[in-house]
């Protein structure tokens, strides 16, 4: 029988508040707010000056340009991915599907291990690029190959539940009517899958944004060159450079409350959609 | 769902490409770790493994898991069961609080516990008063660990439990049941799957977290370098095979995450 005394049907509101409020507090809101604490106490102008920085500049550039260029790539194979294992059937499918996920499950330390080692000019990758002009160690094409490799769940995931629950029958009747497969895609299934496929690519750019592991080992880290906006914080911080670590990490935690605030009115707007069309 | 086999010319090269880029930058990864972690034999292979400093990397690697996969375990429930079965405000914002950390860069992370723990950080007066050091030892790695991998858990909780309703636990209690007993008794069978796969999603990423234990653990040898750190030092020190040795350990963990994984899900659709 309900509780009487309880305003809720269910027991455990008391209890189930009271942990999550406590954790949620401890583990992740007091130590961002020791951060917040930090940066405010820096005053207006030593924080711009350390953000404006021409290292920070190039740092900016440098992160935001190969995560860019990452996103892209992974929207191609996350679309073409997605596709082949919902829609066709062929030997290996499963292990495609399973094998998707590789990136997600492999230690960042270790893909990036594995990369420098692929593209070295020895390296399996690199014995056949390097002669060819393509240096993709200690270059920005490195930190571009780490952020794509470390980002491939993102789109693939994010468009195939949204694949697999089309109605096939749409698309069945619009080839009736005279539809060309291309415009099939471009008129049924693209929109419907457009708010998932735009979800995955910013979940891809966020993870590439703040991306360290991967990228450190291949990225040799040059200044103005290959030096992307984590590596420069731990820089800072190995210089005992507090400030300027916590105003760098600032703008690097700005950009993630962002991306949070996107996926939420990504997901409300997959929601509309799906409500309108259903 | 249309799953037929490929007829025209354009789906066999659709599959053909997307095979191809999956070998391409999935399956010669994977392959490259065993080789280069064998490639001076098996014996040697079994002595980078044994290396003090290895040993001692794995067995931190695990401990730091079994400390956090069971209390974002926990906490991922209770949350769950909080937003899926009562309505309040602030219900989103809670949510929205515990998915932070997958928005946050891991350096981001290291820092801000860097700034709460350390020697200038808000506690870090308190803590030297106190005699307590958190920042660089195993603690600090455990602490921030917590936080990076806090999400997951609750992510599949979620969306599963709200999916489900409270039809279940209401019979239960209708039937005389008390809390307790609900919860063990209807509530944990239901959602038993989604707990396995966050454990062993909240597994993978601890074991593998690199960026915020760089930054809080000052990669002692021996103390508090964990396993992905410990592969970074290898390879600074040029010691390539070793490297890969440890890397092919954590690399066997990721390959069983991806099988438990595949096995769940076909479960699922059953």
């Amino acid at each position: 029988m309900a509780n009487h005394r309880s305003k809720h049907l269910l027991p455990g509101f008391g209890l189930t508040m009271g942990v999550s409020l406590f954790y949620i507090t401890l583990v992740i809101l007091l130590p961002i707010a020791a951060m917040l604490l930090k940066v405010a106490g820096m005053g207006w102008p030593e924080f711009w000056r350390i953000v404006s920085s021409n290292r920070a500049l190039a740092a900016y550039r440098i992160t935001f340009g190969s995560a860019f260029i990452a996103t892209v790539l992974n929207g191609v194979i996350g679309l073409l991915l997605a596709w082949v294992i919902t829609r066709y059937r062929f030997p290996g499918r499963r292990v495609l599907d399973a094998l998707v996920d590789l990136p997600f499950a492999l230690p960042t330390a270790v893909a990036g291990l594995v990369l420098v080692t692929l593209f070295a000019s020895g390296g399996w990758y690199g014995q056949f690029l390097e002669p060819a002009g393509i240096k993709v160690n200690y270059t920005q094409l490195g930190i571009v190959a780490a952020m794509t490799f470390t980002s491939i769940p993102f789109v693939v995931r994010a468009v195939q539940p949204v694949l697999e629950d089309l109605d096939e029958g749409l698309e069945s009747a619009a080839r009736t009517l005279g539809a060309s497969r291309w415009q099939v895609f471009t008129r049924i299934v693209w929109p419907t899958i457009l708010p998932a496929f735009i979800g995955g690519c910013v979940l891809s750019f966020a993870r590439s944004l703040g991306e360290f592991g991967a990228v450190v080992f291949i990225a040799g880290n040059l200044p103005g060159v290959t030096e992307i906006v984590s590596l420069l914080i731990y820089i800072r911080l190995d210089e005992y450079n507090y400030e300027a670590a916590a105003a760098l990490a600032f703008v690097l935690l700005l950009v993630a409350f962002l991306t949070l605030v996107a996926t939420n009115a990504l997901a409300a707007w997959q929601t509309r959609y799906v409500e309108r069309s259903a | 769902m249309t799953d037929r086999p490929a007829r025209s010319p354009a789906e066999l090269a659709l599959i053909a490409v997307a095979v191809l880029v999956t070998v391409l930058t999935l399956v010669v990864p994977l392959a490259v770790i065993f080789a280069f972690a064998l490639r001076e034999g098996l014996g040697v292979y079994v002595a980078n493994i044994l290396q003090p400093n290895t040993l001692h990397a794995i067995w931190l690697t695990v401990v730091t898991a079994i400390v956090v996969v069971p209390v974002n375990i926990l906490v991922g429930a209770a949350l769950a069961w909080l937003v899926t079965r009562f309505r309040f405000r602030g219900r989103q914002l809670l949510v929205s609080f515990i998915e932070l950390p997958a928005s946050v860069s891991p350096i981001v992370a290291g820092v801000t516990y860097l700034f709460l723990y350390g020697g200038q950080g808000l506690l870090g007066p308190t803590l030297q008063g106190a005699g307590l050091q958190i920042m660089f030892t195993p603690l600090a790695i455990v602490l921030v660990s917590l936080f990076v991998t806090a999400p997951y858990a609750a992510r599949e909780l979620i969306p599963l439990m709200s999916q489900q309703g409270t039809e279940d636990e209401e019979a239960a209690l209708s039937l005389g049941a008390d809390g307790w007993q609900m919860f063990f008794l209807v509530t944990l069978p239901n959602i038993r799957w989604a707990l396995i796969y966050g454990a062993v999603l909240t597994n993978a990423r601890v074991m593998g977290e690199f960026g915020s234990v760089s930054v809080v653990s000052g990669a002692i040898r021996g103390q508090t370098n964990t396993l992905p750190l410990q592969i970074n030092l290898l390879f600074n020190d040029f010691n390539i095979t070793g490297a890969f040795a440890a890397a092919s350990t954590l690399t066997l963990i990721a390959v069983v995450t991806l099988v438990i994984k595949s096995i769940l899900e076909s479960r699922q659709h059953a």
